[in-house]
């Protein structure tokens, strides 16, 4: 079978399911509904590692490869995406960037936190009018005294409001376009970074994104992470991990909508028979779960290269594009299968339907991973 | 100080259990092993008085080689060495032997276990253990702690809560409420998979007792549906009340 697990990953796998379904699952829907961060769940998984999977114990992480973190990352989507989301940013865009392309002294001040769980981080890129588009970023990073001074808007930040540290993209050498990019680990408690209140999303409600102005926000020296115009290259490194990683959560989404389904088809009766005996929903049944086997296998492919340190932009994009469209298709069918109550908050499809949707547009749209593929074959 | 543990492994609470072919043990098949809840307590205990007062805690269980998952998730929780007493023995008294056997002599100042083990409910094992080494013993402890003079703990007792204390080594059992198991973090199971688990043959007595019969409760009969119009089911209601369930 591909791919052969090791005994340490299976390991994890469980560990992160059996924590996912005794703490994580049973106030899931409660939290949906209140749109309440779950501060105490993501503190006991930064105690348990879940925060900083990859790295290195050295620097507070718990030092396992990057198909077991893929296997939790899915295990806790099944149960709840808003926490998947939440530890998703932490590992993939916050920790993994500082790992690569931070010094020995930004480990020490930041990844050990941020690995460790004792704080959040998050990842600034995305602006009101620049997302995967980075060349037209306009966050200014104006040099000064010791450091620089951060001037801009960023938008649907992940962990903001509640996270610490964040890697921030900001241009530094506009007459370089592109490559007049530069990235800093920006420290969210400094003055001048002022962050909104919460988005009212339609799903992920309990996780936290919000709009930040960044208004003459120090830097210093030290915390240009990379050298000068390295900004585009950290957060593409960035976005092929955080691809993978939201390429899982949906596949953990599409998961859960399958069993819940196969159960409901099981029990509820039309015409005489449960429902799983109509053809009409076994076709549903079965064309979901070959959807989501293959995103699964596109998923863990794409995990395997990054492990190795192979490119995998393709890959990643590959993952990302088969697994999301994949989940939004299965949540949808899931509604389907379930009939009125689907569309009732108090069943979980309902929840999954609304969390699963996102997942097609943040980390890069659909559309964004077409051109990425594209751009690959025809290069 | 040394503290020892001792877990059994049972089947999970979930698990819909089936009586195996000769009538008195369960049927393994299907069944899905974990270590019993009121044990958890008891190694939680044991792991919370490491790190606060320093110890070095030793897990222990007997049974074959299944067995060596419990001890395996106990070393990946925190316990600093793991011993497997080779047995099939399961009646209370020839596993409190075996226990008292090996513990004899070793020096543990705290045993710790569940006051009982989940399924068989017995509630001997640590009281036998405690008395088959003379030592003092403290039962269904939902507090407990260490004092310059031994220990004190509170116990469960019927309609309130007694405070007993006494000198150390003792055996306390674990009961529901006493702490609140941790969970296992990544590094602690990397960790375990790298510590080796001691094997020791046990010494265990012929039982004294011995499981003659194992017998599931009796399904519950189907319900009845009571027909004609609503006179005559309150009727039909009444009768059987009356004669069959004979309420009045």
């Amino acid at each position: 079978m591909f791919p052969a697990f090791t005994e340490d990953q299976l390991a994890i796998r469980d560990a992160a399911r059996d924590f996912a379904v005794n703490e994580i699952e049973p106030g899931a829907m409660a939290r949906d509904h209140a749109a309440e961060f779950p501060s105490d769940i993501i503190r006991q998984l930064g105690e348990m590692g879940f925060m900083g999977m990859t790295v290195p114990e050295a620097y507070g992480g718990a030092g396992v490869d990057y198909l077991s973190y893929i296997l939790a990352l899915e295990e806790i989507a099944k149960v709840d995406a808003s926490v998947a989301v939440t530890m998703s940013v932490n590992n993939s865009v916050a920790c993994a960037p500082i790992l690569v392309f931070g010094t020995e002294a930004q480990k020490q001040k930041y990844l050990k936190p941020l690995a460790s769980g004792e704080v959040l981080g998050g990842f600034m890129l995305t602006e009101p009018d620049a997302g995967s588009d980075a060349a037209a970023l306009k966050c200014r990073a104006t040099k000064v005294e010791g450091g620089w001074q951060l001037n801009g808007a960023k938008a649907w930040i992940t962990n903001g409001g509640v996270g610490r540290y964040f890697v921030t993209m900001a241009v530094t050498h506009p007459e370089l376009g592109k490559k007049g990019i530069s990235a800093f680990v920006l420290d969210a408690e400094r003055p001048g970074v002022h962050m909104a209140k919460p988005e009212e999303k339609m799903g992920l409600r309990s996780s936290k994104t919000v709009m930040v102005t960044l208004e003459d926000a120090f830097v210093a020296d030290d915390d240009l992470l990379g050298g000068p115009g390295d900004g585009l290259k950290v957060a593409l490194h960035g976005l092929d991990g955080g691809r993978i990683g939201i390429a899982a959560q949906a596949v953990g989404i599409a998961q859960r909508a399958l069993n819940e389904s196969i159960a409901y088809a099981r029990t509820r009766h039309s015409f005489g028979k449960p429902i799983g005996e109509h053809q009409a929903i076994q076709t549903y049944l079965a064309e979901m779960e070959a959807r989501v086997q293959a995103s699964r296998l596109l998923v863990y492919k794409a995990a395997i290269m990054r492990n190795e340190g192979q490119p995998c932009t393709l890959e990643a994009a590959t993952a990302k594009l088969f697994a999301t469209e994949s989940a939004v298709w299965v949540c949808d069918r899931a509604v389907q299968i379930f009939g009125g109550y689907g569309y009732s908050r108090e069943y979980v499809v309902e929840r999954l339907y609304r969390d699963v949707r996102v997942t097609t547009i943040y980390e890069g749209t659909s559309e964004i991973q077409r051109i990425v593929v594209a751009r690959s074959l025809l290069k | 100080m040394k503290i020892l543990v001792a877990l059994k492994q049972v089947p999970d609470t979930e698990t819909k259990v089936k009586v195996a072919a000769d009538g008195k043990s369960l049927d393994p098949a299907d069944v899905k092993w974990i270590t019993s809840t009121y044990d958890e307590y008891a190694l939680e205990e044991a792991l919370r008085l490491k790190e606060s007062k320093g110890a070095e805690v030793t897990v222990v269980s007997l049974g074959g080689d299944s067995v060596k998952d419990v001890l395996r998730n106990a070393l990946a929780l925190g316990a600093d060495a793991a011993v497997l007493l080779k047995s099939d023995a399961s009646d209370p008294l020839a596993v409190a032997t075996a226990l008292a056997a090996y513990a004899k002599d070793k020096g543990f100042d705290l045993i710790f276990a569940g006051n009982k083990g989940m399924g068989g409910d017995n509630a001997s094992v640590g009281p036998m253990l405690a008395e088959l080494l003379g030592i003092a013993q403290a039962n269904v402890v939902v507090k407990f702690e260490v004092t310059d003079a031994g220990f004190r703990a509170e116990r469960e007792i019927e309609g309130g809560t007694e405070v007993v204390e006494g000198a150390l080594p003792a055996v306390i059992t674990a009961q529901k409420g006493l702490n609140e198991p941790r969970y296992a973090s990544l590094k602690g199971i990397m960790a375990a998979k790298k510590k080796t688990i001691e094997e020791v043959e046990a010494t265990a007595p012929a039982g004294a007792t011995a499981v003659i019969a194992l017998v599931l409760p009796a399904a519950r009969p189907e319900g009845r549906k009571l027909d004609g119009d609503a006179a005559a089911q309150a009727a039909a209601l009444l009768n059987a009340l009356k004669d069959e369930a004979k309420v009045f």
